[in-house]
């Protein structure tokens, strides 16, 4: 489903502030896996996502997606076989909307926009069904402006329209990293749910390695612009944090000196 | 203030009210603060009037004054997306090199169109007098005009634009053309603009190179008034506040020259208007779209 080789990605060329973002990535997700992504900060993580819905496009190196290469495609191209959900849950939708117009909008992807009206009772409809499965009363709250919502309740709406239309696959940067506990928690099992229920190939970047193993069908680290670590099936299943760490240390090639990974 | 005053202070404002549209357009829906529309309005009371004077239809006069408005959005947007010019900095070159063009078509600095045909010729010379008349085929021209871009605004493509200026990385990761919203969304508002200087030539009766000075703080000062007097939930009541918001600004502005106490005189109209919207600015809790410029600082 998604092919990534050799991709890599220099900002500040030959300026002293040259930064390798990435190295070399080589990935091949498979239909209907969910891999998680864990690194620590600088690893490429966000940039490799980038990389694939368009945001940057990277230096060299090849990104196929549904065996189309899209290593060209400018973001909104690549909207209709990807969909994702930012880490800033006000980044993902838009506060000036209503909740409506957001999911409207979400609803258009991938289809022409006309001049047909962008709210009709059909789609409030639809709008309503999907929104009640979240039991957070936004059903009735169509008309309210974005902005009225909670961080997690933006984030579990910007759920809900990345997977509004079918997509090939869901890209989710760290987006639960920004709210409450109680909010991540219910976020990452909507996550789930929908995965589940969709069968989309998804990547979750996440700074939690307890998330990691827990979620997703497949684990792989970034580190220094590469692919370092790629665990799943039964490897996968016997590991416990303590492991991963211990691997993720490995591969740093130093002790790490703070349990801010394990926490969350 | 007598009623021959206070009908051109609503004639006024309704061509005007086009212009706190398409100012509407630029500065809220795409978050582009935009100076071009001090070129495109004698943009389009340029080109109206020569074809006027050259003998063509003034229907057709007009339609071609609302393009030539267009492309000079089309320009800024292009020195903009193409270029990286910063949005200011390039409506206010686009502006500049107007002045320059508008005096290439008309040829002279003023042309006077008093005695040609033009879309008002057809309904004159009826019981109606020209105080009135001129009022109300302005109030169904810019009627007309902003139930079509209200209903635009409220179209798939038209909310794919509003998402551009607001949050332009949510909008393309949902398939949206930014650069694409941007040439549009410019194109329409100076194109309204364009529109609007062609009625103004036609109902004063002439076409001059200086009319376009501070008609973007115009703009702004009727936009303002708008949304300050009325409510702007949705689309069209926020497009409408626009044109009453200019047509009250006219009124209050028509009234305060006319009160001889304060001592004012029709030349001290820019004054006022600059005043105003500097009130605006400064006043805490306002909410206007200059206000994002100054925090920003571009």
């Amino acid at each position: 489903m998604i092919e990534v080789k050799d991709l890599r990605i220099t900002f500040g060329k030959d300026t002293p502030n040259e930064n390798k973002a990435l190295q070399g990535v080589n990935l091949t997700v498979a239909e209907g896996e969910f891999v998680t992504v864990i690194g620590s900060n600088g690893a490429g993580k966000s940039t490799f996502m980038n990389c694939l819905t368009g945001e940057l496009i990277a230096d060299s190196g090849k990104i196929l997606i549904d065996g189309k290469d899209v290593s060209r495609w400018k973001a909104a191209r690549r909207s209709s076989l990807v969909s994702r959900v930012f880490q800033d849950p006000l980044a993902g939708t838009c506060e000036n909307l209503t909740i409506e117009e957001n999911l409207s909008l979400a609803y258009s992807r991938g289809k022409t926009r006309g001049f047909g009206l962008a709210i009709n009772n059909n789609k409030r409809d639809a709008f309503r069904e999907r929104l009640s499965r979240l039991h957070l009363g936004l059903e009735d709250r169509l008309e309210d402006k974005m902005g009225l919502l909670s961080g997690g309740q933006r984030q579990a709406v910007s759920l809900i329209m990345a997977t509004l239309q079918p997509t090939k696959c869901l890209l989710l940067d760290e987006h639960t990293a920004a709210l409450d506990p109680r909010m991540q928690a219910f976020v990452l099992k909507l996550t789930n749910d929908i995965v589940q229920e969709t069968g989309v190939t998804t990547l979750m970047i996440t700074h939690s390695m307890s998330q990691a193993l827990q979620y997703g069908t497949r684990t792989v680290m970034l580190h220094e612009g590469q692919v370092v670590l790629d665990v799943s099936g039964e490897e996968r299943s016997a590991m416990n944090i303590h492991d991963l760490v211990d691997m993720f240390a490995k591969v740093r090639g130093e002790q790490l000196d703070s349990d801010s990974l394990l926490l969350g | 203030m007598n009623l021959i005053a206070f009908m051109g202070a609503i004639e006024l404002g309704l061509v005007y009210g086009l212009i706190a549209l398409a100012v509407f357009l630029s500065f809220r829906i795409l978050d582009f603060p935009d100076l071009t529309i001090d070129g495109s309005f004698p943009l389009g009371a340029a080109v109206c009037a020569t074809m006027i004077v050259a003998g063509y239809n003034p229907f057709l006069a007009t339609g071609l004054a609302f393009f030539a408005g267009g492309i000079a959005g089309l320009v800024t947007a292009f020195l903009n997306l193409r270029f990286k010019i910063l949005n200011l900095l390039a409506s206010i070159l686009t502006m500049i090199a107007l002045y320059s063009i508008n005096l290439r078509i008309m040829g002279r600095p003023n042309i006077a169109i008093i005695t040609e045909q033009t879309i008002l010729t057809p309904f004159e010379g009826h019981a109606i007098p020209g105080y009135y008349l001129k009022p109300i085929i302005a109030a169904v021209i810019v009627f007309i005009v902003a139930l079509i871009v209200a209903r635009f605004l409220n179209s798939d493509y038209g909310l794919a634009m509003r998402s551009t200026g607001a949050n332009q990385k949510m909008a393309r990761a949902q398939g949206i053309d930014t650069n694409k919203t941007t040439y549009i969304g410019m194109a329409l508002s100076n194109a309204l603009v364009g529109l609007a200087g062609a009625l103004f030539a036609q109902m004063n009766g002439f076409a001059d190179i200086t009319i376009g000075t501070g008609t973007i703080v115009i703009g702004l000062a009727a936009l303002i008034a708008g949304e300050a007097i009325f409510s702007t939930r949705g689309m069209l009541m926020a497009v409408l506040a626009c044109i009453f918001g200019s047509i009250v600004y006219r009124i209050a502005i028509g009234l305060a020259l006319n009160a001889d106490s304060i001592g004012l005189e029709p030349s001290d109209l820019n004054l006022v208007t600059a005043l105003l919207v500097t009130i605006a600015l400064v006043l805490p809790g306002a909410k206007n779209p200059l206000k994002k410029l100054m925090k920003r600082g571009n």
